[in-house]
């Protein structure tokens, strides 16, 4: 059997969960690459522009599949530049600016250890997600896991090396790193309420629950947390964020009107 | 966060320097393609994956501290290498390749 008729026989997994999967690398891809020309050094400039270009990548499989499903002539461009802020259904965590607490309009500097601490708890999501995908019944989505899986590895375990190093460095890093955790931790209690496209693609045999995941993520955060002398903050009894249902941050908007004024400004343009 | 000069260049003084060598596929030997400074072997090693592969340049990395090396001195490049420059003996050139053997 050819990769198509593969391909055509399997199931789809829905759109709304290929686009929570889209959405979330995006995002983050879009902030991570904020530190091109800006890095700490310039070996990190590049890392973390690579990392950037990882997540677009996966996101541009995942919108292009999507474009296919939602049909209506939808593209992955369409998707990504002319979708709003209550379409997107990345999880709040990913939108965040590289900064402690701000209200949207301030401007602070960017905080490396922000970064790190995000793309370390988002990275230990992703291997165990992405891993599980790759026995998805949808084919194809099996097959963007596989690729993305790699990449995501490599990810946590650039993160989670300078999780340590700025935990068990000097004390200026240690207390930025815990006081980027403090402030990012409670993000991801969104991770484990399945939203209605994820239970859809559950009952579908074509995603993975979350839920599930808890415990090895649990084990991956408090191995590194301990190995960087951090303290996991006591989890606080909460609002629960919902930016994978479309209910953002102040901050979503801001992303996407930087995202998206090209396109917007010169629809269909190419190169 | 303030706009002060945060205490960036420390880094790059107490950081040692790595030289970095790349495998670009099996068989091959590693070449030097460029230093970084880093912390450590590991820190080195993930740094350069990230500066000197990220075009398929390589299948493998070696970091070596660059202070393990040692190097000729400029000064002694009369003596070390211009002797050299007449000794065109030591050329294989004189020799006829057989045409069984093809290319060598």
């Amino acid at each position: 059997m050819n990769t198509t008729e593969a391909q055509r026989s399997s199931v789809q997994a829905p759109a709304d969960y290929l686009l929570h999967l889209a959405d979330n690398a995006l995002i983050l891809g879009q902030r991570n690459a904020e530190w091109c020309g800006h890095g700490p050094i310039i070996e990190e400039d590049l890392s973390m522009a690579n990392n950037a270009l990882d997540l677009i990548g996966q996101a541009r499989l995942l919108y292009q599949y999507a474009a296919q499903i939602v049909g209506g002539g939808a593209t992955e461009d369409s998707l990504a530049y002319f979708r709003d802020v209550p379409d997107f259904r990345n999880y709040t965590l990913l939108e965040l600016p590289h900064s402690p607490p701000l209200a949207a309009t301030a401007r602070g500097d960017r905080d490396y250890a922000t970064t790190i601490v995000r793309n370390f708890l988002y990275s230990a999501l992703m291997v165990l997600l992405w891993e599980r995908l790759t026995a998805s019944a949808d084919r194809q989505l099996a097959a963007i896991a596989a690729r993305s899986l790699k990449e995501s590895h490599y990810h946590l375990r650039h993160s989670r090396d300078w999780l340590v190093r700025f935990g068990d460095g000097t004390d200026e890093s240690h207390d930025r790193a815990q006081a980027a955790l403090d402030h990012l931790l409670p993000y991801t209690d969104e991770f484990w309420a399945d939203s209605a496209a994820e239970q859809a693609a559950l009952t579908q045999g074509v995603g993975v629950s979350v839920a599930a995941l808890r415990t090895d993520w649990n084990a991956l955060v408090d191995d590194a947390l301990k190995e960087a002398t951090l303290n996991r903050p006591v989890a606080a009894r909460g609002y629960i964020t919902q930016g994978k249902q479309g209910v953002h941050s102040e901050h979503l908007g801001f992303v996407l009107s930087e995202m998206q004024s090209l396109a917007r400004a010169h629809p269909g343009a190419s190169w | 966060m303030s706009t002060q000069q945060h205490p960036a260049v420390p880094a790059l003084k107490e950081w040692p320097l790595w030289e970095v060598f790349v495998r670009s596929k099996q068989g091959l030997e590693h070449k030097h393609c460029g230093s970084l400074h880093a912390s450590d072997a590991q820190h080195a090693l993930q740094m350069a994956r990230d500066v000197y592969t990220r075009r398929q340049e390589g299948v493998s990395i070696w970091v070596v501290p660059s202070a393990a090396i040692a190097a000729s001195d400029p000064g002694d490049k009369a003596e070390f290498f211009d002797p050299s420059a007449d000794k065109i003996y030591r050329h294989p050139t004189f020799y006829q390749i057989p045409d069984e053997v093809g290319h060598m």
